[in-house]
């Protein structure tokens, strides 16, 4: 091939791109009809339309459900959402109580040793008991609790026996109740994997949470967070908010299973996230810096000055980890206009915000032994020595009216809502806004929703639905009674997207492409038509919907 | 991107229809542009926990490390009957092979297994997320990179790709293969399917008449993978004579990747991981060849020799690496186990790996030679192992683009 002359393949190639590109943009001018909008909105701004709910935004105007979205406090909540919540404990605990009434293995060691206070209420006292008399009576060679179970055959008359196995759920149901408490944990003990699944099938939420306490306590702490997340997808009426939790979670991410961390991320998303959605956006980034679960994930928590007191002692120095992670992907992205030298100096600025007692009560704290108080410049801004704990918010602050920052947010913004590659039009505006309004995430939001690109044919149903919008989207679309959600948290896990699992500080992408993967693609067909026969465990659809499986697993319905 | 990628598969398919062809037609479509009629294909193996590398290939003639692990280590190999068992399994005189691996001694004897030792990665962390993370986007020290090695690592496409050049074991993409470039997550061949036939083949025709050019593309791709895998699964699969796989976890996906390279399906990369080697406690019981780890290194020891010995001649197409993200402690801990350490042994295995050698400048175990007093110290970056392979093996030669701001250097453990 000639090195000098571009081939005609090159030029032709070159010619397609440059037409695409341009189509592209014409497409962000063409308007979609008004019917096209309602169902983009709650393609975008909600998990999907719910039967009748284009009715309902039809009635009430879009522009006004709009509004309401972006005013979440004036929705009333869904009652049945509210009540399928409610066994949900854990969601409204502090770290402290999750450690005493759900704890590992670990911790009802040091609950043994007198480290650690027993937990008050007697239910789960009881349960902790149970788990330290197995860990007394026999450590496992792994260290983890054996259940020196006794024969099932050995609690239960043959008969009995004969109904836990082949019994109707019910039946099943009924000779577990008629056991007084002790013995029904004997025989949860003693019962198979399988049997203890049944049983769970047909039981009432109270008993459910003892038979998944059972063996394993800590775990009720990561599935009550990931079934909240489902249930408020599903039934919440604050849709907006919903989806801009998951789109702030995954921003500010925290993988829930390092270390300590996975006590600490129901207090993250409840406490550090859910309530700054739509606030201003130096709130949010400070909300995280300060959360433990932050300081854990990112290291800061153990981040010494190599000159402060504690790090003379103790050989301790600095850790970027979280300076590098804030500046890259939390403010002013990659190419936002920084050094590695800005980032060491915001590590030192960070030294010394760590975490009292990470595995216990697990707050923030500063520390001025473990902080570095020399002076530092960071992007040029002189921080004066001794500042203590106000270097930190200065650099926050700095980082939170950035430039960068205000385009580098308002374009993941429109990622996520608008299309995967945004035009720069629309991003322009929403970083004027941005900056204008003081990092107020309400008004860039609003930009957003009035700019003609959201409204335009580039928009509408270009994104691809990531695995959670995808279930979500189902069990809405198929007006589906969500009982109880392991499973469908499972699904979510085949379809790639574990909930709280993502372990790189990028979060979940939110450009659709990603999720554009062959396995990924069969699991959303298989799950479609399991969902639509009804063999999703713990999920039920009309039976006369069993024929929407192929709809659901189409390639239309993989769009929003 | 990935327009590109399907564009240019359907292209060079549209030939083909799906599933309609004899599959030698396959195997001569896929092999078409290879260098050679078959495919060179690496192999990774991620220990995940941390395993215990100096219990694993035990530097038997230090005193040091009896002095250390008094009540843990494997004893001073032994040529009495009776001791035998529980003893290193001598390599080199210097080295031996803990006794549950035993069942890898004659694939080194042969000359197809080398192992280096004191390798790892250079990043201080002892936290097992983030050592995984690094090992496997194979940036140490750097958290956002977006994909990993073995994504990086395949070579250019050619215009004819099979889409199961990278297949990793499991539900999810790991780290290591996720990237740009295509690759399969495969948690059951037998289940990479729409499991309800009827829905299939509705499924089939709804992506096939979609506008939409990227999902008609990857609903084409998904369906190609599809019949692919179920073609080479008419038959049960019968491993070579010999070849006895133990049940569980890791035995089941060595099997399925060597019917996958037996079936000549285009497989270039191959990804399994093995949990279990975080050994804080009871790392080793009353005897070296009792407790988690021996339990752990038979079945590890078995799967890899029944893979080795399933493969037959395809074992001139492969080979196959093991890392672990650190290892443990110098000295044992006070619960019969040891604690998050830092460099490791890792294993190469295949046809054309100069074997029967271990790798890698022995460190020593005096306590100034440790990092930083507790752990073995690091003389091999496990990017120079991985960098040899990534060239040698898969000829990939643009190692600055799969290992960004490092330059592996190559120690020859391939010929």
């Amino acid at each position: 091939m000639s090195n000098k002359l571009p081939s005609a393949a090159f030029i032709g190639l070159t010619l397609c791109l440059l037409t695409a590109i341009s189509q592209g943009a014409a497409l962000f001018r063409q308007p979609i009809s008004k019917d096209q909008k309602v169902e983009h909105a709650l393609n975008r701004l909600a998990f999907g339309p719910r039967p009748g709910d284009v009715q309902h935004v039809q009635a009430l105007g879009l522009k006004k459900w709009i509004d309401l979205q972006l005013h979440p406090e004036r929705i009333p909540e869904n009652p049945s959402l509210a009540a399928k919540l409610r066994p949900l404990d854990t969601i409204g605990m502090t770290t402290a109580q999750m450690i005493q009434s759900y704890p590992s293995p670990a911790l009802v060691k040091e609950m043994i040793a007198g480290k650690l206070p027993f937990p008050d209420d007697p239910d789960k006292r009881m349960m902790v008991d149970r788990l330290a008399a197995r860990l007394q009576g026999k450590a496992g060679e792994d260290g983890v609790p054996q259940p020196a179970s006794p024969e099932l055959a050995s609690l239960l008359a043959p008969g009995q026996l004969r109904i836990l196995r082949t019994g109707a759920p019910q039946q099943k149901l009924d000779l577990f109740n008629s056991f007084p408490q002790d013995r029904q944990n004997q025989l949860l003990e003693a019962m198979g994997q399988g049997m203890r699944m049944q049983l769970y099938a047909a039981a009432p939420p109270s008993l459910r949470r003892r038979i998944q306490s059972a063996n394993l306590p800590q775990a009720m702490v990561v599935q009550d967070l990931t079934e909240a997340k489902l249930l408020r997808a599903v039934y919440g009426n604050r849709q907006l908010e919903e989806v801009l939790a998951d789109f702030w979670y995954n921003h500010f991410n925290v993988f829930i299973e390092k270390g300590a961390d996975h006590y600490l991320v129901t207090a993250y998303d409840r406490d550090a996230i859910r309530p700054y959605v739509l606030g201003k956006f130096e709130d949010i980034l400070r909300a995280t810096a300060q959360s433990p679960a932050m300081l854990f994930y990112l290291d800061n928590w153990e981040s010494v000055g190599a000159q402060s007191p504690a790090g003379k002692r103790r050989h301790l120095g600095l850790n970027e980890n979280y300076g590098r992670e804030l500046l890259e992907l939390h403010t002013l992205g990659v190419d936002g206009g920084y050094t590695q030298k800005d980032v060491t100096e915001v590590a030192r600025c960070f030294t010394g915000w760590t975490i009292r007692q990470p595995q216990r009560e697990a707050v923030f704290e500063f520390n001025p032994r473990m902080h570095d108080d020399g002076e530092k410049t960071v992007l040029g801004v002189r921080i004066a020595a001794g500042g203590g704990v106000d270097d930190g918010y200065k650099v926050l602050h700095l980082l939170a009216h950035h430039p960068s920052t205000a385009r580098f947010i308002s374009r993941k913004l429109a990622m996520r809502f608008v299309a995967d590659d945004p035009p720069s039009s629309l991003v322009d505006r929403m970083a004027a806004t941005f900056l204008k309004k003081g990092g107020d995430l309400r008004a860039v939001m609003k930009t957003m929703f009035d700019s003609p690109e959201f409204w335009s044919r580039g928009a509408y149903r270009a994104k691809m639905k990531s695995p959670l919008e995808m279930v979500a989207s189902s069990l809405r679309a198929l007006n589906a009674d969500v009982d109880f959600t392991f499973a469908l948290a499972n699904q979510l896990n085949q379809l790639g997207e574990p909930l709280y699992r993502k372990a790189e500080p990028t979060g979940y992408s939110n450009s659709g492409q990603e999720w554009l993967n062959s396995a990924g693609l069969l699991a959303r067909m298989n799950f479609s038509v399991a969902l639509a026969n009804n063999k999703v465990p713990g999920v039920k659809v009309d039976s006369s919907q069993s024929s929407q499986g192929v709809t659901l697993g189409s390639p239309d319905f993989q769009k929003k | 991107m990935n327009t590109r990628r399907f564009f240019l598969r359907n292209s060079a398919l549209a030939m083909v229809g799906a599933g309609s062809v004899p599959l030698w037609l396959e195997r001569a479509l896929y092999a078409a542009d290879a260098p050679s009629p078959r495919k060179k294909i690496l192999v990774a193996i991620f220990q995940r926990g941390a395993a215990d590398g100096l219990n694993i290939v035990v530097p038997h003639a230090e005193k040091r490390y009896y002095e250390m692990r008094p009540s843990i280590a494997v004893p001073r190999p032994s040529q009495s009957a009776d001791r035998r068992e529980d003893a290193a399994i001598d390599l080199d005189g210097f080295f031996g092979l803990h006794p549950a691996l035993a069942p890898l001694k004659p694939i080194w004897d042969d000359g197809h297994l080398a192992i280096v030792h004191a390798a790892g990665s250079p990043d201080p962390t002892r936290s097992h997320f983030d050592a995984q993370d690094f090992m496997e986007s194979a940036t140490p020290g750097l958290k956002a990179t977006a994909d990993g090695w073995m994504n990086r690592a395949l070579p250019r496409e050619a215009v004819t790709v099979s889409p199961v050049r990278a297949v990793a074991m499991g539900p999810v993409l790991p780290r290591a293969m996720r990237g740009p470039n295509p690759a399969v997550a495969v948690q059951n061949l037998s289940d990479f399917q729409v499991r309800n036939a009827a829905a299939s083949g509705a499924f089939q025709a709804l992506y096939a008449d979609s506008p939409d050019a990227q999902l008609h593309a990857a609903g084409r791709e998904t369906f190609e993978a599809v019949s692919l895998l179920q073609s080479i699964q008419k038959h049960p699969y019968e491993p070579a004579a010999g070849a006895n796989y133990p049940k569980g976890r890791f035995g089941d996906c060595l099997r399925q990747i060597a019917q996958l390279i037996k079936s000549d399906v285009g497989v270039e990369m191959a990804f399994a991981d093995v949990g279990g080697w975080d050994h804080h406690v009871n790392e080793v019981g009353a005897r070296a060849s009792q407790g988690q780890l021996a339990t752990r290194l038979a079945d590890f020891g078995q799967s890899l020799a029944a893979f080795w010995l399933d493969l037959g001649d395809r074992r001139q197409d492969i080979a196959l690496v093991t890392m672990s993200e650190f290892g443990r402690t110098a000295r044992e801990n006070g619960d019969r186990g040891t604690d998050h350490g830092h460099a490791n042994c890792m294993f190469v295995m295949g046809g054309a790996v100069r074997g029967s050698k271990v790798y890698g400048k022995w460190p020593g175990l005096e306590q100034e030679q440790l990092y930083e007093a507790r752990d073995l110290a690091l003389t091999t970056d496990f990017r120079d192992v991985l960098g040899e392979l990534v060239q040698t093996q898969l000829g990939n030669r643009d190692l600055t683009k799969v290992f960004p701001g490092y330059t592996p250097k190559p120690r020859g453990i391939l010929t």
